[in-house]
């Protein structure tokens, strides 16, 4: 069956109990409906040139008048962003991806620093000079039970890798057989 | 020229990186004087908003001063000292005409869920933000305000997002005289928010926190009660006793996504990104507004989802309102504030520190290190 379009005002008592003054929206915002707007879909007269990749949320029509430029999409990260677009803001495959991206981002950027001649310094990155200034005893404890949990990691894996070697049966000479 | 430069979670720089550029006739070069770490930031730093990319730089309160203007730049000129909202707004859209700069939708081609803010994600535009020298900023004719006289650039900072937010939250949440507001969350937000609520009215203004050093510097500057979640056995049991059995009139949730206090919350949300952030303080918030009550939200979560008690705000009869700050609508009145001495913004600040030891003064911040409320970053040519 096909939605018709309806005047609303036409339909028996159609607004006879509205109250303009009951808006929770005051005083944050000027109430004005899509309908009350005589140019809602305005724009600035100048629009930011498109001369680099940029991802388009597909719940709107295009491209804003201005955005960033600083970090376009790129390398495997890039990949899993373009793809992520192909989805709404509504969707997890939008956002989840992004998430992804991100952590691959980071990945390529300790790879980046390498490839450009330079060992990120991980200590000053991470600030850990004020924790050692400000927070030592907690900060050397919680970087001793990190380093201890990495440690009992690494050999809980070494250790399960040597006992498979030593359980993996000698191969079978099926050939034999015959 | 010198900027912060993201990295990875928890993880942040000081490097060289190239001069912004005009892209847009309405754009405007400014040359940053102060600059601050946010809470909102931290989201950042900890790697929690999605389309955060390596070599991003983050800042969204930032004064500065022009030194360029593009063709259409009508309403400032070079060497004009001005504050930024931290939310970009074309000031001409659907709802930049309704006083939503906050929300404006020619900005942010990335999301329409979130207005463009500087420095916060490609989510939130993919716009480099002011923890650096120079920064970019499109439509300089609509947000930035040029700076009164005499005003200090360190109260001139604060009013790019600390004050307006808070006052917004206070503006929010409804506030009617001698009503009772409890504000969660003492950062500095919530500590502006809660100093804001006594603007509208309020009879009584509680604010809850985890940190006693938080909440001693907001019983002064706030002139608040202030507890700490971690003496009680249940928050909302405690609000509830404290008012009477009733609630609260009106609830702030000053936090967002790094709330603590919810183990369950911090896993998923926190830990494991399965929410978008952790809603402990929304919760709470919810629980502990009084039937009818209105709950204010002006802490950041992320764009997925979260757990929150939504049924106990349909039978409780709730009014959540929520939004980012719409700075160019309050400003006026903010600057008449400050300038009439009832708001004191430069009191929130407790560390300065040179834009260099930026990974510094982001843990500081993150780990509540030093006794740290709010930090300002001075770019090295601030002084020029």
């Amino acid at each position: 069956m096909e939605n018709k379009t309806l005047d609303p005002t036409q339909i028996k008592g159609w607004g006879i109990d509205a109250d303009p003054k009951n808006d929770p929206t005051y005083p944050m915002r000027d109430r004005m409906n899509v309908g009350q707007d005589p140019d809602s879909k305005h724009r600035p007269d100048s629009l930011q040139p498109v001369d680099t990749e940029v991802l388009r949320s597909i719940e709107r029509p295009n491209v804003s008048a201005v955005f960033g430029t600083p970090a376009p999409p790129t390398g495997l990260s890039g990949l899993i962003r373009r793809a992520a677009f192909k989805y709404s803001e509504n969707r997890y495959r939008h956002w989840l991806p992004l998430i992804v991206a991100d952590r691959v981002n980071v990945v390529e950027g300790i790879v980046s620093d390498l490839a450009h001649g330079k060992v990120p310094n991980i200590w000053a990155e991470k600030g850990y000079n004020v924790e050692w200034k400000h927070n030592r005893s907690a900060f050397i404890t919680k970087m001793s039970l990190i380093a201890a949990a990495t440690a009992g990691v690494v050999l809980w894996l070494s250790s399960s890798s040597d006992s498979k070697k030593k359980r993996r049966p000698e191969p079978r000479n099926y050939l034999s057989r015959f | 020229m010198l900027a912060m430069e993201y990295r990875g979670p928890k993880r942040v720089r000081a490097t060289q990186k190239p001069m912004p550029e005009i892209k847009h006739p309405q754009d405007a070069i400014v040359r940053v004087l102060r600059t601050c770490i946010c809470g909102s930031d931290l989201h950042l730093y900890n790697g929690n908003v999605p389309d955060t990319r390596v070599g991003s730089t983050f800042g969204h309160e930032f004064v500065g001063e022009v030194v360029e203007v593009g063709s259409e730049v009508t309403k400032l000129k070079t060497g004009d000292r001005v504050i930024v909202p931290f939310n970009i707004a074309c000031g001409e859209c659907h709802f930049c005409r309704q006083g939503m700069f906050g929300n404006c939708h020619e900005s942010n081609t990335e999301a329409t869920a979130v207005g463009a803010i500087f420095g916060y994600s490609h989510t939130a535009g993919g716009f480099d933000g002011g923890q650096a020298e120079y920064t970019r900023v499109p439509y300089a004719n609509v947000g930035p305000t040029i700076i009164p006289e005499g005003m200090d650039l360190d109260d001139a900072v604060l009013l790019t997002d600390v004050v307006p937010t808070g006052y917004q939250a206070a503006e929010m949440a409804g506030i009617q005289t001698g009503d009772t507001v409890v504000v969660f969350g003492a950062g500095p937000i919530g500590i502006m928010a809660a100093r804001c609520a006594w603007l509208f009215g309020a009879g009584r203004v509680i604010i809850i926190d985890q940190e006693d050093y938080r909440l001693e510097f907001a019983r002064n500057y706030s002139y608040c009660e202030a507890y700490n979640f971690r003496e009680m056995n249940d928050p909302v049991v405690f609000i509830k006793k404290i008012t009477d059995w009733m609630g609260a009139d009106c609830v702030i949730d000053a936090v967002g996504a790094e709330a603590a206090g919810n183990a369950m919350q911090t896993i998923t949300g926190r830990k494991l990104l399965l929410q978008a952030g952790s809603a402990t303080a929304l919760h709470w918030a919810i629980n502990s507004v009084k039937k009818g009550g209105v709950v204010s939200i002006v802490g950041v979560y992320g764009p997925t989802d979260n757990l929150i008690p939504i049924g106990n705000v349909l039978n409780k009869g709730l009014t959540i309102r929520a939004n980012q700050a719409s700075v160019k609508r309050l400003l006026p009145r903010l600057i008449d504030h400050v300038q009439n001495g009832v708001l004191n913004p430069k009191g929130l600040i407790t560390h300065r520190l040179p834009l260099e030891e930026v990974a510094d003064g982001y843990r500081m911040f993150s780990a509540k290190l030093d006794n740290n409320i709010k930090t300002v970053l001075l770019p090295p040519t601030a002084n020029q």
